[in-house]
């Protein structure tokens, strides 16, 4: 369905000018390889600034990589960028095209530039945005909405006018639970009915788990691992995470908590530990009596998740989500 | 596609590189002039949301200086000069200004790659967009040429020929704008060029040119809503030449047609970075 080999992107250098500091030269893409099956649910998860953004970007015909090929439905997007317009739906970060018009509006113009006549434009819209659950939000415009159901609003007009292939860059940004059910009861439905492809950029792990089939990691430009979330999740199979909050500071004066806090990520009263089964059972113990038991507030003690995958990957950046 | 045997992808809990023969069929690109209304649909209605207010000040900002240059001008070709250019002014404020703005403002925000995923033909959005902000100045055009007639009283017989001068004048603006707005590499930048523009039109155009220097009648003969103010101007007299009215509006298409050609080009540049 889409092939991407050797794809990378630098971005200039930029001298600094007044009140803006000089950038180096930053590799948003570093030779990236993915391939995405048809009627798959495929993710790229990292965290913010990790080049998920301008890797989407350049599969979808929006910016020219330095080097590499993208291949979607046997069309070279490298070599025809305008193409990808006529194979795949896209959803943007930003909403300001369309933020003016009515709900309703903006689903009826997006269909109709997407090829549609009047009719259908308008037989679609009504049908996606009664789907959606937006129909009494139809007359509307964008900008008096809330983020969540904005987001929802832009989501509708990637539905209206069916593609093959739809990329969403961070879909349900900001939607509450019932918004978010009904974007993947939408995209499920697409892939069951017609064999639809979803190409999601997300730095959520915890949707990332729920929703996807496959999972490509991302850190600074480069595919750092790329499975099932199921799959990434077995190369850290031998490690529970521990993470301890604690009610006003660390009881460093018990021996047993003072030799933790080197191997603990700390963040203001929250230690997150890595630990072996065996070690996080004995921590547990230690914590929940003594000395120690006073000073804290609240623990947890869960399997790893894909941010520990991230992490254990030898992950940089810290801007995973859990929500 | 893909011809690499799955055992050397990343992940092995798919085979997901199936060797594809023909490349898929592409959906039908947007035709020209659907998409060029569907887009002026879009355009016509965020005026309701968002512009009405800037609609206001631009009809306010042009009755102002007529009622300011009653005190300065009895009539005659003078009171002629004032009134054309007040009512082109209104052009000027909402197809250049405004114009350059949004898409200064569009392109910085990213907007327009809501656009470029989309298989509509540039020109429909540069068209679309600069038809729709043409449409936005009639009013204004309108009321600012009938209260200027009235003021200086000067006769409302010609004033048909707006029919004309809006669309032709505005072309020729609307294209500079969405050229300055699409081109700008910053959107303060548009903003600054539009304004620019838009105080060129009011400072040369509403003057009467007789008594200018050499200097500043050239640069008027630059602008392009110079030639909207002077065809508009001519038809007040009793016997207009006709023939020169054609000549300046045959200018303004031209300048139109230059401007929104240049915009389209623009359009596609900054569509794929």
């Amino acid at each position: 369905m889409c092939a991407v080999r050797g794809l990378t992107k630098t971005y200039p250098a930029v001298r600094g000018r007044r009140g803006t500091p000089a950038t180096p030269e930053v590799r948003a893409t570093d030779d990236v390889r993915l391939d995405i099956g048809r009627g798959e649910i495929f993710g790229l998860l990292g965290p913010n600034g990790a080049g998920k953004s301008t890797l989407v970007r350049q599969l979808t015909g929006l910016m020219r990589p330095d080097t590499g090929s993208v291949e979607i439905l046997g069309h070279d997007i490298v070599r025809h960028p305008e193409r990808a317009a006529r194979i795949l739906a896209y959803l943007g970060q930003e909403s300001s095209a369309l933020d003016e018009l009515t709900v309703s509006l903006a689903a009826e113009t997006t269909g109709r530039l997407r090829g549609l006549d009047v009719r259908r434009a308008r037989q679609e819209r009504d049908a996606v945005l009664d789907e959606l659950g937006l129909t009494p939000l139809a007359g509307r415009p964008l900008r008096k909405l809330s983020g969540g159901q904005r987001r929802l609003a832009c989501f509708a007009t990637v539905l209206v006018g069916e593609r093959p292939l739809l990329v969403l860059d961070e879909p349900t940004t900001g939607m509450d639970p019932v918004a978010r059910r009904a974007v993947w009861s939408a995209v499920d439905r697409r892939r069951a009915e017609r064999g639809t492809t979803v190409l999601l950029v997300t730095h959520n792990v915890i949707e990332a788990e729920t929703v996807l089939d496959r999972v490509a990691v991302l850190d600074q430009g480069r595919v750092i691992a790329c499975d099932t979330p199921a799959g990434l999740k077995e190369q850290v199979a031998g490690e529970v995470r521990v993470e301890l909050v604690w009610r006003e500071r660390a009881p460093l004066d018990v021996p047993e908590v003072a030799v933790l806090r080197e191997r603990a990520v700390e963040s203001g009263r929250r230690w997150t530990l890595r630990l072996a089964p065996d070690e996080a059972r004995a921590i547990v113990a230690t914590v929940t009596g003594g000395a120690a038991f006073a000073a804290l507030d609240d623990f947890t003690l869960a399997t790893p998740s894909l941010e520990d995958v991230y992490l254990a990957l030898g992950g940089a950046g810290q801007g995973l989500v859990r929500a | 596609m893909s011809v690499v045997p799955a055992e050397v992808l990343p992940g092995s809990a798919r085979a997901v590189a199936r060797p594809v023969r023909a490349a898929a069929e592409l959906a039908p690109r947007a035709r020209l002039w659907p998409s060029l209304v569907a887009v002026y649909r879009a355009q016509l209605s965020r005026a309701r949301v968002a512009r009405i207010p800037l609609l206001f000040v631009a009809t306010f900002q042009s009755v102002g200086i007529l009622i300011m240059m009653r005190g300065v001008v009895d009539g005659g070709r003078e009171a002629e000069a004032v009134v054309a250019g007040s009512a082109v002014l209104v052009v000027a404020f909402v197809a250049l200004n405004l114009l350059a703005q949004y898409f200064g403002q569009l392109r910085a925000s990213g907007g327009l790659d809501h656009y470029a995923t989309l298989p509509v033909p540039p020109a429909a959005v540069v068209l679309g967009a600069a038809g729709a902000y043409a449409s936005f100045t009639v009013p204004g055009t309108l009321v600012t040429a009938v209260f200027g007639c009235v003021l200086f009283g000067l006769p409302l017989t010609h004033l048909w020929v707006l029919a004309a001068v809006i669309p032709l004048a505005g072309a020729a603006l609307s294209g500079l704008g969405a050229a300055f707005g699409l081109l700008a590499p910053r959107p303060e930048l548009a903003t600054v060029l539009g304004q620019l523009g838009m105080s060129a039109a009011l400072l040369l155009g509403v003057l009467p040119p007789d008594r200018m220097p050499e200097a500043v009648r050239f640069s008027r003969d630059l602008l392009p809503s110079t030639y909207g103010v002077e065809a508009f101007a001519r038809t007040f007299g009793p016997n207009p030449d006709w023939a020169y009215v054609l000549g300046d509006l045959a200018v303004c298409a031209g300048v139109g047609v230059v401007s929104l050609a240049v915009a389209t080009w623009a359009y596609r540049r900054a569509a794929v970075r």
